[in-house]
C-alpha cells in the first residue's frame, strides 16, 4: 500500500507540471496587454520601464522557472513563517497581484474560507441526502419512490446553477421574504441571533449547489446498491436469520459505499469549479467570484495562480480517490 | 442413418438492427418525449423566425417592459399587446423573437461542439486502442486533460483570445469559433475512453482476425469493422456531448465572456434579466426554462438510446 501512494504521489508531480506550463503557456500566448490602461500620455520608454517591474522584461523560460520556484517554494516558507513565527521568506519576491499590488496569496487566503464554507457545507448537505435516496431507490427498485427520485435527479443534471440561482432568489428572497438574496461575508457570528442570520444567508447558495451533488451522487448510490443486492453474499446473510436492516445497512451498504467515497472524493474539484457561477449569482466574494474579477482586470498573476489552485485541487482529490480505494478495497491494490 | 435435424426455417426474415433499436427506443417514454421536445425546439428555431418575422433587435421604445399576454388573466392592470405574446424587454425588443434568436445560437453552438468534441474523442479512442504503441502516450494525455480545471480555462481562454479573433473573423464569427473549438478540445475525453474500451475489445473479436486474414488494410479495417460497431457508445456520448456544450455556452454568456452584448443567446439573456427579475420574473424564466427543458430531452433521450444500444437490455 505504501510504495502504491508513493507511486501515485511521484505520478502527481509531472502531472502538476505540466498543467502550470499549460495555464503559463495559455496566459503566455494570450494578447492581452497590462499596460492597455495605462493613459497614452505616458511615453514609451516610462511604459516599458513599468513592464519591466512588473517582471516582464524576461525571457519565457526564466519566467516560468520563477513562478513554479514562487508557488512550490517561497509561498510555502511565507505560510511557515506565519504558523511559527520564522523567517524563511524574508525579502523574497512572492507572486504579486497586479491589481491590487499585494502578494496574490494573501488575498486568495483571505477569500478561501467563504468558499469552503458556502460549497463545502452545501456538499456535505448534498451527500446527506442522496445516499438515504440512493440506498432506498435501489432497494424499492421501480418503485414510485424510485421513478420520482431518477425525474429528481434528472432535472438535477439538467437544470444549471445560473437558472436554479435566480428562480430561488425570485421565490424565496423577493417574494417570500424568507432569506436574503445576497451572501453578506462580512457578517460575524457571535450570538444567537447572528447565527441565525448566517444560517439564512447560506441556504439559498447551499441549496442550489447541493442540488447538483444529490443528482449525481444518488444515481451512484443506487446503481452501487443495485449491484451488491443481487450478490450471493446477500443471500447468504438472508439465509443466516439476519434482519433485513442488517442486510442492507451493514452488509450491502457496507460494500456498495466504496465507489460512491471515491465518486465523492473527485467530485469535489468539480464542486469548486461549479461554485463560480453560483457565487457569482449570490455575491459570494469566494475564489470563483477572485478569478472572474481578475480575468475582467487582466490580472494575470492572480489568473494564473487560481487557475493553477484549482488544478492543484484536481490533481489531489484524484489521488486522495485512489488511494481511498485502495484503502477500502483490498482487491484493487496494485502491489 | 443419422438423424439430420432440419432446422425450422424462420417464421419473419431477420429484422434490421436499426429497426430493433428504434422499437425499443419507443418503448422509452421519456426518450420518446425527450427527442419530440429536441426535435420541436430545433424546428422551432431553425423556421421560427420565418413565421414570427419580427427582427429581434428592433428597438420599439413605446413598447418597453411589455408583460406575457397571459399576465392579464390575474392582473388587469399589466401592460400587455397582443404583437408581442411574450412581452418586451427594457429596450422594446420582443420577447418571443429574442428566445428564437437566442437559441438558434445557443443550439448552433452546442450541436457543432459536440460534433467536434465527438470527432476529437472518436479519433483519439479509436487510434488510442487499435494501435498498440500510441494506447500509453495518448491516454496519459487524456488522463492530463482530465485534470485540468476546465471551467477556470474556459473562462480564461475566452477572456483572452476574444479580442484577436473578433478582429479577424467578426464579433460574432469569433465568438462562435472561439466558443465551439475550446468546448471542443476541453470536453472530448469521456468519448475517447469510452471508445477506446470497446475498440480494445473489439479487436480480439473473431471478425476482426478473419478481416486480417483476407489482408485487409488498416484504413478499411477501421472504417468497415471498428467505427460501425463504437457507433453505440459514440451516440450515447453524443447526447451527453450536447447537454454538456449547451450548458457551458450559456454559463460563458451568464458570466458576460460570451458573444457580443447585441447577440442574444440564451445564457446572455437569462444574465441581462437577472438585474430586473423582481419586477420581470418571466425574462429570467423563458430563457432558463428553455436551457433547462432542452437538456432534459437530450439527457432522457440519452438515457432511452442507451437503453436501446445495449443489446443485454434490448429484446427483453
Amino acid at each position: 500500500m505504501l510504495t502504491f501512494t508513493i507511486r501515485r504521489l511521484v505520478l502527481a508531480v509531472p502531472t502538476l507540471l505540466f498543467i502550470s506550463l499549460a495555464i503559463f503557456l495559455l496566459l503566455e500566448l494570450a494578447p492581452g496587454d497590462p499596460m492597455a490602461q495605462v493613459p497614452l500620455t505616458v511615453p514609451p520608454e516610462v511604459k516599458e520601464k513599468m513592464r519591466l517591474a512588473l517582471g516582464l522584461g524576461e525571457p519565457l523560460h526564466v519566467r516560468y522557472w520563477k513562478w513554479i520556484v514562487q508557488f512550490f517554494w517561497i509561498e510555502p516558507q511565507v505560510l511557515i513563517d506565519h504558523y511559527f513565527g520564522t523567517t524563511f521568506a524574508e525579502g523574497k519576491l512572492r507572486v504579486i497581484s497586479w491589481q491590487t499590488r499585494s502578494p496574490v496569496m494573501d488575498i486568495v487566503v483571505q477569500r478561501i474560507p467563504q468558499t469552503i464554507w458556502v460549497v463545502g457545507t452545501a456538499y456535505i448537505v448534498g451527500i446527506l441526502i442522496a445516499i438515504p435516496i440512493g440506498i432506498y431507490s435501489a432497494y424499492k427498485q421501480y418503485s414510485m419512490f424510485d421513478q420520482a427520485g431518477t425525474f429528481v435527479s434528472m432535472i438535477g443534471f439538467s437544470i444549471p446553477p445560473f437558472f436554479t440561482g435566480p428562480l430561488l432568489i425570485v421565490i424565496f428572497a423577493v417574494h417570500l421574504g424568507w432569506f436574503p438574496s445576497v451572501y453578506d461575508t462580512t457578517h460575524v457570528v457571535n450570538d444567537w441571533e447572528s447565527f441565525k442570520l448566517q444560517f439564512r444567508q447560506m441556504i439559498l447558495p447551499v441549496m442550489v449547489l447541493a442540488l447538483q451533488t444529490t443528482a449525481q451522487i444518488s444515481r451512484y448510490m443506487r446503481a452501487s446498491m443495485l449491484d451488491n443486492l443481487n450478490q450471493d453474499y446477500v443471500r447468504t446473510a438472508r439465509a443466516k436469520g439476519l434482519s433485513e436492516f442488517v442486510v442492507v445497512m451493514v452488509h450491502v451498504l457496507r460494500n456498495s459505499m466504496i465507489p460512491v467515497i471515491t465518486v465523492i472524493a473527485l467530485g469535489m474539484p468539480a464542486i469548486f469549479g461549479g461554485a463560480i457561477i453560483t457565487e457569482v449569482v449570490f455575491k459570494v466574494n469566494g475564489i470563483g467570484q477572485l478569478l472572474i474579477t481578475a480575468l475582467f482586470a487582466n490580472d494575470l498573476p492572480m489568473v494564473q495562480t487560481l487557475t493553477f489552485i484549482f488544478a492543484v485541487l484536481i490533481v489531489l482529490f484524484n489521488l486522495i480517490a485512489d488511494i481511498l480505494y485502495g484503502v477500502l478495497d483490498p482487491r484493487i491494490r496494485y502491489d | 442413418m443419422t438423424d439430420i435435424s432440419i432446422e425450422p426455417l424462420p417464421a419473419k426474415p431477420p429484422r434490421n438492427k436499426w429497426l430493433d433499436i428504434w422499437t425499443q427506443l419507443g418503448k422509452h417514454k421519456g426518450a420518446m418525449l425527450g427527442g419530440g421536445f429536441l426535435l420541436f425546439i430545433t424546428l422551432g428555431v431553425l423556421f421560427g423566425p420565418y413565421i414570427w418575422t419580427i427582427d429581434p433587435q428592433k428597438i420599439d421604445i413605446r413598447n418597453r417592459d411589455l408583460r406575457p399576454i397571459f399576465t392579464a388573466l390575474f392582473d388587469s392592470d399589466a401592460k400587455v399587446r397582443w404583437a408581442n405574446p411574450l412581452g418586451t424587454d427594457q429596450l422594446g425588443r420582443d420577447g418571443l423573437a429574442n428566445l428564437m434568436a437566442g437559441g438558434r445560437a445557443s443550439m448552433a453552438v452546442g450541436w457543432t461542439a459536440m460534433l467536434l468534441t465527438l470527432g476529437i474523442g472518436t479519433i483519439i479512442g479509436v487510434v488510442a486502442g487499435y494501435f498498440k504503441r500510441l494506447d500509453g502516450p495518448l491516454m496519459r494525455l487524456t488522463d492530463l486533460f482530465l485534470s485540468l480545471p476546465i471551467l477556470p480555462l474556459l473562462l480564461v481562454a475566452v477572456t483572452l483570445f476574444r479580442e484577436p479573433l473578433r478582429a479577424s473573423f467578426g464579433p460574432e464569427g469569433g465568438m462562435f469559433i472561439l466558443i465551439v473549438s475550446i468546448i471542443g478540445i476541453t470536453s472530448w475525453m469521456p468519448t475517447a475512453r469510452i471508445v477506446r474500451g470497446d475498440v480494445l475489445a473489439l479487436k480480439e473479436r473473431e471478425f476482426v482476425l478473419a478481416a486480417r486474414s483476407i489482408g485487409t488494410t488498416q484504413t478499411n479495417m477501421i472504417k468497415r469493422h471498428i467505427l460501425p460497431n463504437v457507433l453505440s457508445p459514440i451516440m450515447v456520448s453524443a447526447t451527453l456531448g450536447l447537454a454538456t456544450a449547451i450548458i457551458t455556452e450559456s454559463a460563458l454568456s451568464f458570466l458576460g465572456v460570451g458573444f457580443p452584448s447585441d447577440f442574444p443567446t440564451w445564457g446572455k439573456m437569462l444574465a441581462d434579466a437577472v438585474d430586473r427579475m423582481e419586477n420581470f420574473p418571466e425574462r429570467v424564466l423563458w430563457p432558463g426554462l428553455a436551457i433547462s427543458l432542452t437538456v432534459l430531452s437530450v439527457n432522457y433521450l440519452g438515457d432511452g438510446l442507451r437503453d436501446a444500444l445495449d443489446p443485454r437490455i434490448r429484446g427483453r
